[in-house]
C-alpha cells in the first residue's frame, strides 16, 4: 500500500469547464439564430449550417495536419462559426463562409497557438478578411422574405441610408426587432441579442463592464456630436451590429482584457472607434472594425491596468526601495 | 449582526455534512504501538532530542526543544519506551528526524503534571512562559509559536484579538465540533489572552454555515463584555489570516508583514483550548482534533487523538476505509490547501487538522487545457493578483517577472485552480515557482549580509592597520 495518488493542491475543481461556458454563448446565439432564419430563410439557414461545419472541419483538420491533440469538443469552433454567419448578408454565396472559416481558424486562430491564444476575434478577423476580398457579396443586402418564397429584394441597411443623410424608413421598432430592414444574418433582431446578453451575464460568462461601457459611450458620443441634422442616438443602438458586437464579439476572452479597470477602457476605445467611424468613416457600420483595432490594443491595456493587490505597499515606499 | 467577509474568493462545495453532526470521540493509541514524534512541527527552529534510545518517558515529559525563541518544546503523549531515533516521512512530504516511543498502554504521567493555575494570579510573563512551555503553537495549520505571536515587538499596539473560527476548508469539521461541545474552554482561552493584551478587544469570527456554532459561541461570551462572536460570510478562504483580518477590522496587512503589523493577534480555535488547557489544566500539547472524512472512509468524524500516532493507526482504530469504494487520495488537511500523502505511514503532528480519503470520484483530475484568459481567476483571487499570468511566467520560467508581478504574496489558497474552467494547474505552478524565487531571494538577503559583514571587517582591520 503505498499508490495514492499525490498531485498538487486544491483537490476540488469547479464543474464549469471550456465546453459549457461555449455551449453557454452558443444557447445565448440561439434566440438571435432562430430570428435570423425566420427573417431571411432558408439561405440563412444553409449559411449557419456551412459555416459552423467548415469551422468545426478546419480546426479538425490543422490539428490533424499539425499532429497536434484534436479540440474540437470544446465547442469554440462552433461558436466561432456561428459568429461568423450572423455577420454574413444573406444573400451571401455559399463558399463566401468556407472561405471565411478557412481565414478564421487557420490564420487568426490555429496560427497563433488556438484556443485562447488568438490576438484578435476569429470571427470578425474573417468577416474583415471576406469584406476587404469580396466586397460585392458581403455588402449585397436584402429585404427579410422568411420563408414566403418572394424574391429578395436589395436594400439598404438603415445605417447605410443614414449615411446618406436620410433618415431610414424603418422605424424604431423595426431596428429593434430585425423587421423590414436589411443587414447581416445576425444582427438585425436587437432584441434577441439582448436576450442572449442577459443569459451571458445571468450565467456569469461575461461581466457587464464591456458591452454596458461599450453600448454606452455609443450612446453619449451619439447624442452629443451626433451626424448632421440626424440626432437618433437610441436608434442608432439598435440599428446595425452593435448589439452583436457588444455582447458577442468584444466580450472575447482572447481578445479582451482580463482586468476590469481594462475592460472598461477596452469598451470606451470600442465605442469611440465605433461611433467616429459611423458618423465621420467611409464605411456606415464601424463595429467590426472598432473591435479588431481594440483587440490590437489589450497587451497595451492590460500592461497598464494590472489591478492593485491586497496589502499592496505604498508607492513611495517601492519608489525608494528601488 | 450583519455578516462580513472581505473582497473576491470562491465557494466550494462544503462537504461537512459527512462528519459535521459526529461528536468529537477519544482516539487512544494502541498498547504496543509506536508513536513518532518529529523535531519539526512548529515554525522555527527545529528541537533537539532531550532522551536518549532506552530511556522511559512518561505522559506529558519534556522530549525534545530548542534554546532558540522561535522554536516549541515537543512532549511525549504516551508512557512507554523511546525505542529509536530517526527519520520519519510528516504530512507536509517532508522526512524529518523523529522520536520513536512504544506505547506500554499504562499512560504514565510524570510528575508536575495537572498543576493548573488561576491566570488572573499570574505575571504576563508567566503566562507567555507557561504557553511555552507546554508547546502550544498554531493549530490553524501553519504551527507558528504561540508565544512568539502573543508576544509582538515592543511598540506594536494590539487593538484586536481574533479567533479564527471560520473553517472555511470544505469537508473539516473539527473546530465546529469544538465550538458545539467546549464553548467555554474556548471563551476562558481567548480571556487569558486578553489578559496579556488588556486594551484589545476580542472576536470570534465564525461562518454563517455553522449558525449552531455561532449560538453557542455568543451563549458562552454572554456577560462578557469585551468578547463578541462575529457572523462571516461563507466564503473562502475566510479564514486566511490577512482575510479573516480585513473582514472584521477593515485594515490591510501589508505586503510581507505579519498580523500584528495590523494591530491584530489571530489564533486557531483549537489553539486557544490548548492555551486554556496549558494555563487552567497544566497540561501541554499532547492531544489534537483531527477530523477524518471522505467517502473513502467507513466511518468519518472528528476525533481526539494522541499527537504521534501514524494515520494508519488512526484510521485502523477508528474502522478503517471503505472496501466497497477504497480511497485513492489520501489529504493531510482540507481538500483546497492539505498536501497529499503516498502512505499512511505518517506521523500526526500539532498541524495535523484532518485526513481526507477521497475516491475515484473525489479525487477525479480534469486535463489541462489552453487558457482562454476568460480573467475567472484574476475576478476570484483574494490577493488581487492575477493567477492566468503568474502561471504562463512560472511554465516560462521567468522568475524576475514572476516576482514583478507579485507572484510571492500568492497565499496559496487555490482559488484561481479552483475557478479555471481551463482546468489550469495554476496554484501548482505559482507555488513552486514561489519556493524558488524566495529561495533566491533569501540567499541573496544572506549574501549581502555575508557582504556587508566582511566589508565591515576588512574596514575595521584596514583602521586598526592604519593606527
Amino acid at each position: 500500500m503505498g499508490n495514492f495518488v499525490v498531485s498538487g493542491t486544491p483537490h476540488v475543481r469547479s464543474k464549469e469547464n471550456i465546453q459549457s461556458i461555449m455551449r453557454d454563448v452558443v444557447i445565448a446565439l440561439l434566440p438571435a439564430t432562430v430570428m435570423g432564419i425566420v427573417y431571411f430563410g432558408i439561405p440563412a439557414l444553409t449559411l449557419i449550417v456551412v459555416s459552423i461545419v467548415s469551422c468545426i472541419f478546419f480546426e479538425w483538420l490543422y490539428q490533424k495536419l499539425m499532429k497536434k491533440p484534436i479540440t474540437v469538443s470544446d465547442l469554440s469552433a462552433v461558436v466561432t462559426g456561428l459568429l461568423l454567419a450572423m455577420n454574413l448578408p444573406a444573400s451571401a454565396p455559399i463558399w463566401l463562409p468556407i472561405v471565411g472559416a478557412a481565414f478564421s481558424i487557420i490564420i487568426a486562430k490555429q496560427l497563433f497557438g488556438g484556443l485562447g491564444q488568438n490576438f484578435i476575434n476569429p470571427a470578425l478577423a474573417g468577416r474583415a478578411f471576406l469584406l476587404a476580398s469580396y466586397p460585392t457579396e458581403m455588402t449585397s443586402w436584402t429585404a427579410p422574405v422568411g420563408f414566403s418564397g418572394a424574391d429578395a429584394v436589395s436594400v439598404a441597411t438603415p445605417l447605410a441610408t443614414l449615411k446618406t443623410g436620410v433618415m431610414p424608413d424603418a422605424t424604431l421598432t423595426d431596428v429593434l426587432l430585425g423587421t423590414n430592414i436589411g443587414g447581416c444574418i445576425g444582427e438585425t433582431c436587437a432584441v434577441a441579442l439582448i436576450i442572449g446578453g442577459i443569459y451571458l451575464l445571468y450565467k456569469h460568462v461575461i461581466s457587464w463592464r464591456i458591452p454596458v461601457v461599450y453600448i454606452a459611450t455609443v450612446f453619449i458620443l451619439m447624442a452629443l456630436i451626433g451626424r448632421d441634422g440626424l440626432r437618433a442616438p437610441v436608434y442608432e443602438l439598435f440599428a446595425g451590429g452593435l448589439m452583436l458586437g457588444a455582447f458577442f464579439m468584444a466580450t472575447d476572452y482572447a481578445s479582451s482584457p482580463v482586468t476590469a479597470k481594462g475592460q472598461i477602457i477596452f469598451a470606451i476605445g470600442c465605442g469611440l472607434l465605433t461611433s467616429l467611424i459611423r458618423i465621420f468613416g467611409g464605411y456606415p457600420e464601424g463595429v467590426s472594425y472598432s473591435i479588431l483595432i481594440m483587440n490590437l490594443c489589450v497587451p497595451l491595456i492590460e500592461r497598464f491596468t494590472e489591478p492593485k493587490i491586497f496589502g499592496a505597499l505604498p508607492k513611495t515606499k517601492e519608489a525608494k526601495k528601488a | 449582526m450583519q455578516a462580513l467577509t472581505f473582497k473576491r474568493g470562491v465557494h466550494p462545495p462544503d462537504g461537512k455534512a459527512l462528519s459535521a453532526e459526529q461528536p468529537i470521540k477519544v482516539i487512544l493509541p494502541k498498547v504496543d504501538s509506536e508513536l513518532y514524534y518529529p523535531m519539526s512541527q512548529h515554525i522555527g527552529a527545529p528541537c533537539e532530542p532531550l532522551v536518549a534510545v532506552g530511556d522511559h518517558v512518561k505522559v506529558g515529559q519534556k522530549i525534545a526543544a530548542s534554546g532558540a525563541f522561535m522554536s516549541s518544546p515537543i512532549f511525549a503523549s504516551v508512557s512507554g519506551e523511546v525505542v529509536d531515533i530517526r527519520p520519519m516521512l510528516v504530512p507536509g512530504g517532508a522526512t524529518v528526524k523523529a522520536i520513536v516511543v512504544k506505547n506500554d498502554g499504562k499512560m504514565e504521567e510524570i510528575e508536575g503534571l495537572n498543576q493548573g493555575r488561576d491566570y488572573t494570579t499570574m505575571t504576563n510573563e508567566e503566562i507567555l512562559d507557561a504557553i511555552k512551555e507546554a508547546g502550544v503553537v498554531g493549530l490553524g495549520g501553519a504551527g507558528f509559536p504561540t508565544h512568539v505571536k502573543l508576544n509582538p515587538p515592543k511598540d506594536t499596539v494590539i487593538d484586536h484579538i481574533l479567533i479564527n473560527a471560520a473553517e472555511c476548508e470544505p469537508y473539516l469539521t473539527c473546530d465546529y465540533r469544538l465550538m458545539l461541545e467546549e464553548p467555554e474552554r474556548i471563551v476562558r482561552g481567548l480571556q487569558i489572552m486578553l489578559k496579556l493584551h488588556p486594551n484589545a478587544k476580542g472576536v470570534i469570527g465564525i461562518e454563517m454555515n455553522k449558525p449552531k456554532a455561532i449560538e453557542a459561541m455568543t451563549k458562552a461570551c454572554e456577560g462578557i463584555d469585551n468578547i463578541t462572536v462575529q457572523p462571516l460570510v461563507t466564503k473562502f478562504p475566510q479564514g486566511s489570516e490577512k482575510h479573516l483580518i480585513y473582514a472584521i477590522t477593515k485594515r490591510e496587512v501589508k505586503s510581507g508583514a505579519l498580523p500584528a503589523s495590523a494591530g491584530c493577534i489571530v489564533d486557531n480555535v483549537d489553539t486557544v483550548v490548548a492555551i486554556e488547557r496549558a494555563i487552567e489544566k497544566g497540561r501541554p500539547l499532547m492531544r489534537r482534533i483531527v477530523t477524518v472524512s471522505g467517502k473513502g472512509i467507513k466511518n468519518p468524524g472528528n476525533y481526539k487523538i494522541r499527537i504521534g500516532m501514524t494515520l494508519r493507526d488512526l484510521v485502523d482504530a477508528i474502522g478503517g476505509f471503505n472496501e466497497e469504494n477504497p480511497p485513492v487520495k489520501l489529504i493531510a488537511g482540507g481538500p483546497m490547501m492539505g498536501p497529499t500523502l503516498y502512505t499512511l505511514d505518517v506521523a500526526s503532528v500539532k498541524t495535523t487538522s484532518g485526513l481526507l480519503c477521497f475516491t475515484k470520484e473525489e479525487a477525479y483530475i480534469p486535463e489541462e487545457r489552453n487558457c482562454i484568459r476568460c480573467g475567472k481567476c484574476v475576478d476570484h483571487c483574494p490577493m488581487g493578483l492575477m493567477p492566468f499570468m503568474l502561471n504562463h511566467l512560472a511554465l516560462k520560467g521567468d522568475g524576475e517577472g514572476f516576482v514583478k508581478h507579485h507572484g510571492l504574496d500568492c497565499i496559496e489558497c487555490g482559488s484561481c485552480s479552483y475557478e479555471c474552467p481551463a482546468k489550469r494547474q495554476l496554484a501548482q505552478s505559482i507555488r513552486a515557482t514561489k519556493k524558488i524565487e524566495a529561495g533566491k531571494k533569501a540567499a541573496a538577503a544572506a549574501a549581502a549580509r555575508a557582504k556587508a559583514e566582511a566589508e565591515a571587517k576588512a574596514k575595521a582591520e584596514a583602521e586598526a592597520a592604519k593606527n
